[in-house]
């Protein structure tokens, strides 16, 4: 995977798949610490603190129909190669923070890239979750909050093409308003 | 900028307008589109995949698809998989859908019900 966006949204799929309803994902970047920051904080299942720790381990997974896991040893290999890390925290039955930092100027680190796809595809794809999403560059802030619109939509599916264009110019100005601000 | 990002008083109206358009279209059976959305699909342009279909809704401002992700379908050599069910139909797995093929899958199989034969799985 060639972009931070398409990492941030598979270890997203981990929080869908552990039964969260709610899921916040945070990125931030700060120029004066040179640092990249995504967060993902879920209220799913969660795992012991033993599972947390080997999870980044490329031969442990929940998964049944393949015995591979490599989503987030990947990442970590990535961060780890920019100056930065992974690091899991996890209570069952609480849920999962997964925080992954970059050094930001890091000639190695991956583009953010299409930071609007990967978050239309989670709140369109998994609607019934509560999605909170934060993006920060140098303490400029675009939020987006599920919530409110479900509640306005009041049924209406979010794959109305109106809707659709709605959430998806939502996600798009937000985040390129904020982007321009680095 | 910020205050360029939609309200939510813009979106009321548009639930409004959404559902005027509803009452007026007839009830040609429910849509359901699925896209695997596991590491290795997502590694293979599965959220491009995703796009291209929800792009093609927008535009052909189709009202009756519902389009869901789900984690790994369980096919790696085939990802992107995408599965529509249309109606009471029997579901069709598609495999290898770039967003070219997505497009079409929607042109085809959505819109005109035919099936793309040569992009079907056997499943």
């Amino acid at each position: 995977m060639r972009e931070l966006a398409l990492h941030l949204l598979d270890i997203v799929e981990n929080s869908v798949s552990a039964q969260a309803d709610t899921i916040h994902i945070s990125v931030e970047e700060d120029h004066a610490q040179d640092r990249l920051r995504m967060v993902v904080k879920d209220n799913g299942v969660g795992m012991d603190a033993e599972t947390a720790a080997r999870v980044v381990d490329p031969f442990i997974t929940s998964r049944t129909t393949r015995k591979v896991g490599l989503g987030l040893p990947l990442l970590k290999a990535a961060a780890e190669a920019c100056q930065g890390g992974l690091s899991i925290q996890s209570e069952p039955g609480k849920g999962t923070e997964v925080c992954v930092t970059f050094q930001l100027s890091h000639i190695d680190r991956m583009p953010l890239g299409d930071l609007a796809s990967t978050l239309l595809t989670l709140v369109v794809g998994s609607p019934e979750v509560h999605w909170i999403f934060n993006y920060r560059v140098n303490g400029n802030c675009y939020e987006f909050d599920s919530a409110p619109i479900q509640e306005v939509l009041d049924g209406l599916p979010l794959t109305d093409p109106t809707v659709l264009g709605y959430i998806r110019e939502h996600l798009e100005t937000g985040i390129a308003s904020v982007h321009g601000t680095a | 900028m910020v205050d360029k990002v939609k309200t939510l008083e813009d979106l009321k109206k548009l639930r409004e307008e959404a559902l005027e358009k509803r009452r007026v279209k007839s009830a040609s059976g429910q849509i359901q589109i699925v896209v695997g959305m596991g590491t290795v699909g997502i590694a293979a342009g599965a959220r491009e995949t995703l796009k291209a279909i929800l792009e093609f809704i927008e535009q052909e401002n189709l009202s009756d698809v519902i389009v869901r992700q789900t984690g790994n379908i369980g096919l790696d050599s085939f990802e992107p998989v995408v599965q529509v069910q249309i109606g009471e139909n029997p579901k069709v797995t598609y495999g290898k859908v770039t967003a070219e093929a997505a497009r079409r899958i929607m042109k085809d199989h959505v819109v005109n019900g035919q099936i793309v034969k040569e992009l079907a799985i056997e499943a």
